[in-house]
């Protein structure tokens, strides 16, 4: 019985009827939710949602390939520095300057990719090297004039128009992160049933031995690298969009990178539904408490460090690794 | 651009080079041993300024004899940090470990910004304009002692890695743990000591630059960074090559400063860093990797 049930878990597609039934009602339930909030609280979801998207963006490298990034900043900020100097330069579109934005992003990551899997850096030394280059594009924001420099960039209000994704109330904004981040789920969630998604969990637990059963694991990883690349580059463009303001140190900075990273990690690494737990549980934190403790905007960040090393020592497989324990544990009790 | 511009630059890019690698050769100790790439050690030395800084403001010791009251109380917390943080997770794979550290680098900093505030603070001596003229070249007393003190800790370290049981335990531990706990080395003990000795060192360097460099709490986020640079450059785990490639780093800084702007000047750095990772992974002298 239990066998079954673990092969089903992994050569099914489909979930049962029911459980899409609760998934779908779930997803049109939250069309809802902005009406009946105040816009602060939309604003946190709207968060919630953005670091979800760009939390399965680092998962996929890092939690599923096992390549340990410490500079998604660095997507994130090429992605919101690219679509915002187009719009600003050439009037372009946000939706089209996102597709540049993920364009760039990919490349940035086959470029960091193509070099470090080559040489077979893994481990600490790439997450390293993604920090390094992350503080390279740091600096070079912070010191270029016509990217605005460390003053960074205002983006133009053009008023409500859907072209130019700007909207001065905050519903529009709660839907497109809404459908995305679904999205975000929806793929990363294929990507796992797939052939694919064993070859990243194979590369991950040991590359060597993959290689030597066949799986190419340069390329799986440089794949790997593509999807989190572009992800998170679409997150950045749409960040850009929603604060309407970007500088070097919202966009490229470490504490950027580890943003990205933390929920992920804290959500359950290499699951589909980590980064989104992940997001659930540390944006209202970061949020409420930056409201509570104004003058001293760093208590989150100090909250943010003891739930990592909580979750380090005594949950290593994260909150959803945890929900699944006790769940277990209630399902052996039961009969 | 004038010669002596450049060999100022260096000058100036090789004291500070001292202090780069002081930091990283705790650094580097401590991933040899534990295998920890540490990133609160950014943490600490922030952790050794100020308590030099805090013996400064209230108790009006000299920023030069507090390093006597820094290396006890960093050699403690590093002790601490071992045995209640990492030591529960020795055998989890790298990446967690690099992660506990970088929680506690985020609860230290912000813990002293919720505390001491994020201003900066000044340690003002009555010798900081003190400089010594050399025909164009000129090198300020209290850079010159920071160099000094970076470099006899330095040494200390490397005697005792080299000249005593315990540094043979260390390089034991470092070589093959696993043997070194057949031939009745207490491993974990080492583990704790080295982290110490790490911290430490650290701290060191921290209060070693506090006469001339401002305190804040995020002030360690630049040195770890040029750190692991270093420590990459010289071979993770190889201590002679830490302190080579602290001071090739610090001199690139500096060189880096004469030619790009501002921010920029972490660029040349920074390229030499990526180059090493990419091309000679080992590192100059070649470590344990």
């Amino acid at each position: 019985m239990h066998e079954q049930q673990q092969r089903q878990g992994y050569l099914s597609r489909g979930l049962s009827r029911r459980k899409w039934l609760i998934v779908g009602l779930i997803f049109i339930g939250l069309h809802f939710l902005p009406w009946t909030l105040a816009p602060q609280y939309v604003h946190i979801l709207i968060m919630i949602f953005l670091f979800t998207i760009m939390g399965q963006g680092w998962n996929i490298l890092g939690g599923y390939a096992g390549q340990f990034s410490f500079g998604h900043a660095l997507f994130f900020g090429l992605g919101a520095y690219t679509s915002t100097l187009m719009f600003i330069h050439w009037g372009l579109s946000p939706w089209i300057g996102m597709f540049f934005s993920c364009f760039i992003g990919i490349m940035m990551g086959l470029f960091i990719g193509y070099l470090s899997f080559r040489y077979g850096l893994t481990g600490p030394f790439f997450a390293l090297i993604m920090l390094a280059f992350a503080e390279i594009f740091h600096m070079i924001s912070i010191s270029w004039k016509a990217v605005g420099a460390a003053l960074g960039l205002l983006i133009p209000l053009k008023g409500t128009s859907f072209v130019f994704m700007q909207f001065i109330d905050k519903k529009p904004f709660y839907f497109i992160t809404l459908w995305m981040m679904v999205g975000s789920l929806y793929l990363i969630w294929r990507i796992e049933k797939t052939r694919m998604g064993l070859y990243f969990l194979a590369v991950r637990e040991d590359s060597d031995a993959a290689g030597a059963l066949g799986v190419n694991a340069f390329r799986y990883k440089m794949i790997a690298m593509m999807i989190s690349a572009g992800l998170t580059s679409i997150g950045g463009t749409i960040y850009a969009q929603y604060l309407l303001y970007i500088d070097p140190d919202i966009t490229f900075g470490v504490l950027n990178s580890v943003e990205i990273m933390i929920r992920p990690i804290i959500g359950g690494p290499g699951t589909v539904l980590g980064p989104l737990l992940g997001s659930l549980v540390l944006t209202p934190l970061a949020e409420f408490t930056r409201l509570v403790f104004q003058s001293y905007s760093g208590v989150y960040l100090m909250i943010y460090g003891m739930i990592l090393v909580a979750v380090i020592i005594f949950l290593p497989d994260g909150l959803i690794g945890f929900a699944k324990g006790i769940i277990n544990k209630a399902q052996r009790k039961v009969p | 651009m004038k010669f002596t511009y450049i060999v100022q630059s260096l000058l100036d890019g090789l004291l500070l080079g001292g202090v780069y690698s002081l930091v990283a050769v705790g650094l580097t100790l401590i991933f040899g041993v534990m295998k920890v790439i540490n990133f609160a050690h950014g943490a600490l030395m922030m952790l050794g300024m100020y308590s030099t800084y805090w013996a400064f403001a209230l108790l009006h010791i000299d920023p030069y004899a507090s390093i006597l009251i820094t290396i006890p109380l960093l050699f403690i917390v590093g002790v601490c940090f071992q045995k209640f943080l990492i030591n529960p997770i020795i055998d989890a794979p790298e990446h967690n470990q690099l992660l506990l550290t970088l929680g506690v680098s985020l609860f230290l900093e912000n813990l002293v910004v919720f505390l001491w505030s994020p201003n900066y603070r000044i340690v003002r001596t009555p010798y900081e304009f003190v400089y010594f003229y050399f025909g164009d070249l000129s090198i300020s007393l209290l850079r010159f002692l920071a160099f000094c003190i970076a470099m006899l800790v330095a040494l200390v370290v490397y005697l005792v890695l080299t000249k005593t049981d315990l540094g043979k335990a260390i390089r034991a531990a470092t070589e093959e743990p696993r043997g070194a706990l057949l031939m009745g080395i207490n491993v974990r003990r080492i583990y704790w000591i080295t982290f110490g000795i790490g911290a430490a060192c650290a701290g060191v360097s921290g209060a070693a630059i506090t006469p001339f460099f401002p305190v804040y709490p995020t002030v360690g986020g630049i040195f770890v960074i040029t750190a692991f640079m270093v420590v990459v450059l010289g071979g993770m785990g190889s201590v002679i090559g830490a302190f080579v490639g602290g001071l090739i780093i610090g001199m690139a800084d500096s060189v880096g400063g004469l030619f790009f702007p501002g921010a920029m000047k972490h660029l040349i750095s920074f390229v030499i860093f990526i180059l090493i990772l990419l091309f000679r992974p080992t590192g100059l002298i070649g470590g344990t990797k």
